[in-house]
């Protein structure tokens, strides 16, 4: 550092060492902790082109994801004028296509960090098109790579830039190039052209994949207009059966994004057997991919999904099941949300299977996880798996006594009022039961615990603890008399009475509802 | 010894790889006519009418808007001139009206205007309903997003590639259209009652930074001049340009420098160091306006030359009356008391170098300086201090495009002669070390007394004069007399002037009558005319500046006679850049507005 007031070549090869040494996030706090941002700032006006490019270059690897010295770059002037200003002038388009590239790249960095706006016109008219420009079929393999994984991170979060991007100069069309390579014609022509092209086949198409991927993320013309490219989803299952690791996880990426379409869920994902390389893809991959492909099942296995079917005979239940044994969490989430939307709406014999697979224990130990998520998550299978009549008493009948007693922990323990609310929609699933029923009226815990929620202080929860009773009362039931009685004893009557005063509208309506089956 | 050649190599280098890619670089006038771009209705559509109201254009109540066939079109007043490089236009919608059927595009005369731009043959358009491109069909291609009320649509037309893109609210959508025909005029097509558009042309900051695209291709054109592949035949250009530079050197006799450079580089001087001496010390006596001196001279050194070249001969006794009103000419100077160098009015005299010669001054005006894009937005890079949209009124391309430049020009040469006195005495000192070495110097058959001139071979530049503020001058100015104010020197020289009338009638009768000689007189005898010569209509002749002329006509002539060129290859290779320049922008070469020959001259 200390030599960066040297000659001309002495900066150039410090910075260039720097940038060559400075990896990860540890080495970046090093740099910065020693000043580095200061020193190396003013070689941003250097004379020298190579001292201001490897400067630049500095800046662009300093700023990689992380927020701390992106945060602290927008403040730093030269000579009077501010960084992003300076690495906005180094975006102009005559100047060398890597400075661009690398300034585009700080820019990016500083943007995602927080540090500037999404809406800056400094991102929006000169870093995005500046960006959109290095994925042109005139620019090098190399540099449409990094343009295009750059890109991507630019817009990963923000709607608005993703749309500003899929209309910018045919994007969308232009990265379908990304997939001819190696080109037929350099097979035949040219050995070395040949060469070249396969070392960047793989990396223009994990390229490609990914800035799809953030293109799709949240904006339904834009993935129809992703999907609409030519043999786009015969790419993707292409991709998801690739060797190199980098590849497969981009086009999980990529379809996960797309997954996230109603329509193309019910449309091309069908038409593409997607499930198939998906559900290969989730047979001993590593982690990384595991996470983005259970998550991109979860979408495939919603009700209105036609993969749900055949997914289900492929044996995801037991992938599943075991998913939410992992010690990943991102897995046990993914793995347990799946079987959730496994068991919407689903057939008994799904059900059973989903239940027997996962088995009572493990159900516990999700009950358990540290991990709201996880827990919110199984809460909600159960709370799918007790819906219908018959089922809930089916599965009331084999797993009656476990679910009841997971109820009660759960209700016993500090949890939040999300948890708690679907706990007791769950226990007024089985209030709907018909022979399930009973599990609750004998167990005068619960019933006390549904009492103390009506006279909650949240109004979710009195509602939740309503259905229950409302479920329970009900007069064209068997044994509804009996029932009534038993929870008018328990005072429930006097607390409907006062809920019926209620300001709450639907607390009203419920307590007026419930009150009436005492009156028939 | 190698002082100015370092500097001189490094300029001509440039210039020759300008002037020997003479196919494929070019640069343009730049298309004045389009600054004054307006919406122009010549529709008259049975259905919808449309009203222009300056740069707005508004369907009105009347049409019907059911198909395409009740649309209407209005283009600009002039089509896109392909000099220009890269022309660009934006169109805010103020309104979509009731279904917002909007074009926007490019058509040539004679186009059907009852429809939007893009149906017919040699239209183009980009539809706001629907989003597609039309290129001459009456079916679209899927382009880009739709537009509707508070979208800014910019259009680009790439002249070089003859390409179009559009743009929306500042992004660009990529390419719409390629092979364009040329001479498109910019055309906006309504449908629906209460469509509102405003054009821009430039007279508004634009949405889209265009700037920064023709950063770009100014950046790719002058790539292309720069990585022009000679390959193998490196050692052959490097000796053809050591040659032009020799040449070049030898011809305006800077001795000294041509010797160094010859033997630095290893090459041959063609032409004796006496001519070369020779030469020199005539063209410094025509250039310190001791004409009659340098006449005596030339018919010493070179006999028979003038009397070969009657024409010649009368231009320079012509010069010689006026270098006598000025009271330089030693003829009127002997009469003079006061000290020769005060006299002097031309003490450093301007090299020719940076002229070009006389023959290229009219390259040098012509257009050079206009800017490149037609609706001004690159003139900011003109030091031309013209307007960047002059008038509304249309001016007609190639004359009035070259007019604002050679205004400037003309100017420069009626500022009088101690303006360049002053610029050259600050230049004296900047170039001190080539005076002290052309002092030192020895004429064997000297007529002429070293020390009397002051004659350097520093770098005079034309373009400085142009900036020296005028008004600042005019108090400075010594007062000036005719003849030197000397009586005898009057007498003289009205002598003189007889004796030239006479040769003038002379000539005539063996060569026949002649307007150029005439006028030359005319205006020569006008100066007496005046109180104050220097201060009249036709006082620009005592520029010294005016001298410049003369001597390269001299020197030629000379060179001509002993069978060498009379103009140096490297300014022919010069003047063929600027010539091609100008060919392809009348051809319609778009890339001719980013190569300008001056990017190239330092």
């Amino acid at each position: 550092m200390a030599l960066l007031s040297r000659s001309r070549y002495t900066q150039e090869y410090i910075c260039q060492i720097f940038s060559h040494c400075c990896k990860g996030p540890d080495h970046q706090t090093i740099l910065f902790n020693h000043g580095a941002v200061q020193s190396i700032a003013h070689l941003l006006v250097s004379a020298s082109y190579k001292v201001r490019m490897q400067a630049l270059k500095c800046f662009s690897v300093l700023a990689f994801e992380n927020p701390q010295v992106s945060m602290t770059l927008v403040n730093v002037s030269v000579d009077g004028e501010l960084l992003p200003q300076i690495f906005v002038k180094m975006l102009q388009r005559d100047k060398p296509i890597e400075m661009q590239l690398t300034s585009a790249k700080c820019l990016t960095s500083m943007c995602r960090a927080g540090a500037i706006r999404t809406d800056d016109p400094c991102i929006v008219l000169k870093t995005l098109p500046c960006l959109v420009r290095m994925c042109s079929k005139e620019r090098l393999l190399e540099e449409r790579v990094e343009g295009a994984e750059t890109l991507a991170y630019l817009i990963e979060t923000d709607v608005e830039l993703q749309r500003i991007a899929s209309i910018t100069d045919h994007l969308i069309v232009m990265l379908a190039d990304y997939f001819k390579y190696p080109s037929s014609v350099s097979a035949i022509t040219d050995i070395k052209r040949l060469d070249h092209d396969l070392k960047h086949a793989h990396e223009l198409r994990q390229a490609a994949f990914k800035l799809y991927a953030s293109l799709g993320a949240n904006d339904e013309d834009i993935r129809k207009k992703i999907i609409e490219t030519e043999n786009m989803m015969d790419r993707i299952v292409n991709g998801l059966s690739e060797s190199s690791i980098k590849v497969r996880l981009a086009a999980v990426r990529c379809l996960h994004s797309l997954s996230r379409s109603v329509q193309q869920l019910r449309t091309s994902f069908q038409d593409h057997a997607v499930w198939k390389p998906l559900m290969k893809v989730l047979q001993n991959a590593p982690n990384e991919i595991l996470v983005v492909a259970s998550s991109t099942l979860c979408n495939l296995l919603l009700e209105f999904s036609p993969s749900k079917e055949p997914i289900l005979e492929s044996g995801a239940i037991e992938l599943l099941c075991s998913l939410t044994q992992s010690e990943n969490l991102a897995l046990r989430v993914n793995g347990i949300w799946a079987l959730m939307n496994m068991a919407f709406q689903a057939e008994q014999k799904i059900k059973s299977d989903i239940l027997r697979g996962l088995s009572t224990e493990q159900l516990f130990q999700l009950l358990s996880d540290s991990d709201v998520n996880v827990l919110m998550k199984t809460l909600g299978l159960l709370r799918n798996l007790l819906s219908t009549r018959p089922h809930i008493d089916h599965i009331m009948s084999t797993h009656g006594k476990q679910i009841m007693q997971a109820v009660t922990l759960i209700l016993e323990g500090e949890h939040n009022i999300e948890v708690k609310e679907q706990t007791l929609c769950i226990l007024a699933n089985i209030a709907d039961g018909t022979t399930a029923k009973e599990l609750i009226m004998t167990n005068d815990d619960i019933l006390q615990k549904i009492k103390y929620y009506m006279s909650h202080s949240n109004a979710k929860l009195q509602l939740a603890a309503m259905f229950c009773i409302s479920n329970l009362i009900w007069n064209e039931e068997e044994g509804s008399q009996e029932r009534q009685d038993k929870l008018r004893d328990m005072g429930i009557v006097d607390i409907l009475h006062k809920l019926s005063q209620s300001s709450d509208p639907n607390l009203c309506d419920k307590a007026k509802t419930a009150l009436q089956q005492y009156l028939a | 010894m190698s002082f100015p050649s370092c500097v001189i190599i490094f300029v001509f280098c440039l210039c020759t790889l300008v002037g020997l890619q003479i196919t494929s670089v070019g640069r343009g006038r730049g298309g004045t006519d389009s600054l004054s771009q307006k919406l122009h209705s010549e529709n008259k559509g049975k259905t919808t009418e449309l009203v222009v109201q300056g740069l707005s254009l508004v369907a009105v109540q009347g049409c019907h808007g059911k198909n395409h066939k009740d649309a209407a079109s209005v283009r600009a007043t002039h089509p896109i001139p392909a000099a220009c490089g890269i022309y660009y236009f934006e169109v805010k919608i103020v309104s979509k009206g009731r279904d917002g059927y909007m074009g926007i595009g490019l058509s040539a005369q004679g186009v059907n205007m009852n429809r939007l731009p893009g149906w017919d043959k040699h239209s183009y358009g980009y539809h706001g309903d629907d989003g597609h491109s039309f290129c001459s069909s009456g079916t679209g291609q899927p382009y880009g997003p739709t537009f509707t009320t508070g979208d800014v649509i910019g259009c680009c037309v790439n002249l070089i590639n003859n390409t179009c893109f559009y743009t929306k609210n500042g992004h660009s959508l990529g390419i719409a259209f390629t092979d364009l025909p040329s001479n498109l005029y910019p055309t906006v097509g309504l449908q629906t009652p209460g469509e509102i558009v405003d054009a821009n042309f430039g007279q508004q900051p634009f949405v889209f930074d265009i700037e920064d695209y023709m950063r770009e291709w100014r950046a790719k054109i002058q790539s292309t001049i720069k990585r022009f592949p000679i390959g193998d035949r490196l050692g052959e250009w490097q000796a053809m340009l050591q040659n032009m530079v020799s040449s070049y050197l030898v011809h305006h006799g800077y001795c000294s420098t041509a010797t160094a450079f010859a033997r630095v580089t290893d090459t041959t001087i063609q032409e004796e160091q006496t001519s070369i001496k020779n030469r020199q010390r005539i063209q410094k006596l025509v250039l310190a306006g001791r004409v009659g001196e340098a006449i005596e001279a030339t018919q010493q050194l070179y006999p028979g030359l003038l009397e070969h070249n009657p024409n010649l001969l009368f231009m320079l006794k012509c010069r010689q009356f006026v270098e006598m009103v000025n009271g330089t000419d030693s003829e009127v100077r002997c009469f003079s008391a006061r000290s020769p160098r005060s006299q002097d009015s031309y003490p450093g005299s301007p090299s020719l170098s940076p002229r070009h010669g006389s023959s290229n001054s009219h390259i040098h005006s012509t257009g050079a300086d206009s800017p490149t894009c037609s609706n001004g937005v690159m003139s900011t890079k003109s030091k031309q201090s013209h307007s960047k949209y002059p008038a509304l009124s249309s001016s007609s391309s190639s004359s009035s495009s070259s007019s604002p430049s050679s205004v400037n020009y003309s100017e420069s040469n009626s500022t009088d002669s101690t303006k360049s006195q002053q610029h050259s005495s600050t230049s004296n000192q900047e170039t001190s070390d080539s005076e002290m070495e052309m002092e030192a110097e020895h004429y064997p058959n000297g007529v002429l007394e070293n020390s009397s001139t002051r004659i350097m071979n520093g770098t005079y530049k034309h373009e400085e004069i142009l900036q020296t503020d005028e008004s600042s001058m005019e108090d400075s100015c010594p007062q000036r007399q005719l003849c030197g104010g000397n009586h005898a020197a009057t007498e003289r020289m009205i002598q003189f002037g007889r004796e030239l009338q006479i040769l003038s009638e002379q000539l005539c009768r063996e060569y026949g009558k002649n307007t150029v000689h005439k006028k030359m007189l005319q205006d020569a005898f006008s100066l007496l005319a005046y109180s104050d010569p220097w201060n009249c209509p036709v006082g620009q002749q005592l520029d010294p500046i005016q001298r410049e002329p003369v001597c390269a006509a001299l020197n030629s002539a000379i060179l001509e006679s002993q069978n060498l060129p009379k103009q140096p290859p490297l300014m022919l290779a010069l003047g063929q850049a600027s010539e091609c320049l100008r060919l392809m922008a009348r051809v319609g070469l778009g890339s001719c507005s980013f190569a300008r020959v001056d990017d190239y001259l330092h």
